[in-house]
């Protein structure tokens, strides 16, 4: 059989730098972890079977190493202001404490990235990109805050990132914290302690479940994974890779660049016209361009398409009705959690407006290589978890 | 990673066991390894007639599709009837449950080409 990248995520930038280990690269190996390469870092892909991952953390937690993520401080009187100008939403009304998702656009509407932004003090705010763009990402705001009295430093090196996500995530990780856990609503951040070790604890993360995200340094990433998954390893906390991460974010229907987004797609062509805030005072980047694209009405949309057999559809194939190509899948793979393969995809308004009785066997369908496998459209996200 | 002395190889990563005219077929460790969680399969029926070097299926995994070659002509004489409900067992098993074809060979010479397991073994330590 070829092995077409099979052990290498489909979108990996490639870099002439040797890849960057994270702190935890040591901790992989020893776990016995599969590494790719992946936008520059090392990083585990899995550690044993990636669906027995995936299932773990919708059912008990699972132990991330995201450190290959972008912290990117923006700080200063005029910290607020800067970002205004820089980012899509308003992160100046952002609480001390508190985060927004929120994303960063070139001058004509397109996205740069996707990002996290945490409002660490009133003059204080840590972006998080993704790990390709954080470059990107780092001088498009050292640019655009310009002017303003706002210090823009790519602080990557300084942090190591380990996310705990799953039901069980918040009862392992509680006993280990000087902070109370029910405290700490979604979308927030406090600095705690996670058995000793300073960290910044957040209650993000990019799974459909419950879970936190611990922004600790490097020297410290591996005691805090180690106290974690001894802590956890009773409650069925097993560390996970990328290729897990992918799926159940998937699931979740949340977008990851380089598939739902990039820098040919506006946030609306994403359903994610929420992230743009045309109300806040002041211009802002890609705000005349965003503007007309809000007004057009969409030229594509993003849809979740439930395959009808059991062959998986993959970025970049077709999405057929009638037998014509009417769009293309962004992200596709077979669902741990519903059996089934599942895929987001850019189809045609006409085609997203048809409601699923529309869609009987064989009239939309998806080309996997060169075979119309049938398809139906399912309403996003795939997985909605119950709490 | 297993590569068992009695077998022979492509370089595709498949594996290949002569029992008198009939050659068991599958994917080597090193393959299932390399693809992660192997979700669904397809290979040919019985009754096809399959070309060395010649795509005859393909193995889906949680991440990529691969195509399964032929490693030596002949007919396909039965597909593994397991594999369609637990396609997993092209990654627990996968010299022994995890077999994928038997193939009535055509040709008196079939290992033609074919790898030792000596030789495999260097060819997945040099993509390593």
């Amino acid at each position: 059989m070829t092995m077409p990248d099979a052990a290498e995520p489909r979108r990996t930038l490639s870099r002439p730098d040797p890849p960057r280990p994270t702190p935890l690269l040591r901790v992989h190996e020893r776990l016995g972890a599969t590494m790719t390469g992946f936008a520059g870092w090392q990083m585990p892909l899995r550690y044993r079977s990636e669906t027995a991952e995936h299932q773990a953390v919708r059912r008990a937690a699972g132990l991330f190493d995201l450190s290959h993520m972008g912290e990117i401080a923006v700080t200063g009187p005029a910290a607020g202001a800067a970002l205004d100008y820089a980012v899509t939403g308003r992160p100046s009304v952002i609480a001390p404490g508190r985060a927004r998702y929120t994303m960063i656009c070139a001058e004509d509407g397109g996205v740069l990235d996707d990002l996290i932004i945490y409002r660490l003090a009133d003059e204080e705010f840590l972006v998080v990109a993704n790990a390709a763009n954080t470059p990107v990402v780092h001088e498009a705001l050292a640019e655009r805050a310009g002017g303003h009295d706002a210090r823009v430093t790519d602080r990557t090196a300084e942090y190591a990132l380990i996310a705990i996500q799953g039901p069980a995530a918040a009862r392992i990780l509680g006993p280990l914290t000087d902070i109370p856990l029910d405290g700490v609503k979604y979308y927030a951040s406090h600095r705690a302690r996670v058995s000793g070790h300073e960290v910044l604890l957040a209650r993000t993360g990019y799974t459909g479940e419950d879970g936190f995200e611990l922004f600790t340094s490097p020297a410290d990433a591996e005691p805090v994974w180690t106290a974690l998954t001894d802590a956890g390893s009773g409650d069925g906390l097993v560390p996970a890779g990328l290729a897990a991460r992918d799926t159940l974010r998937l699931e979740a229907g949340m977008p990851l660049y380089g598939s739902e987004l990039g820098p040919e797609l506006t946030p609306f062509d994403a359903g994610l016209g929420r992230v743009v805030t045309f109300g806040k005072p002041g211009d802002f980047v890609g705000r005349a361009a965003l503007q007309a694209r809000a007004q057009a009405g969409p030229g594509r949309v993003l849809v979740g398409l439930v395959g009808g057999t059991r062959r998986v559809p993959r970025h970049g194939y077709a999405v057929l009705w009638d037998g014509q190509a009417r769009g293309t899948v962004t992200s596709g793979a077979p669902s741990p959690t519903l059996g089934v393969p599942i895929a987001m995809a850019y189809v045609d308004p006409e085609v997203a407006r048809l409601a699923p009785g529309d869609t009987p066997d064989g009239t939309l369908a998806i080309d996997i290589r060169g075979s119309a496998e049938p398809a139906r459209l399912v309403d996003l996200p795939f997985y909605r978890r119950a709490d | 990673m297993s590569v068992p002395d009695e077998l022979r190889y492509t370089a595709e990563h498949e594996w290949v066991a002569v029992n008198g005219t009939v050659a068991s077929v599958g994917v080597t460790d090193y393959a299932q390894s390399s693809l992660g969680d192997v979700v669904y399969v397809s290979v040919p029926a019985a009754g096809t007639a399959v070309t060395a070097g010649e795509p005859c299926g393909e193995v889906e995994s949680t991440k990529s599709v691969s195509d399964i070659y032929a490693p030596v002509d002949g007919e396909v004489i039965e597909a593994n009837p397991e594999i369609e409900d637990d396609p997993g067992l092209v990654n627990s098993d996968p010299y022994g449950a995890g077999w994928l074809l038997r193939i009535r060979l055509a040709d008196d010479e079939p290992l033609d080409g074919l790898l030792t397991a000596e030789q495999y073994a260097e060819l997945i330590k040099e993509a390593e």
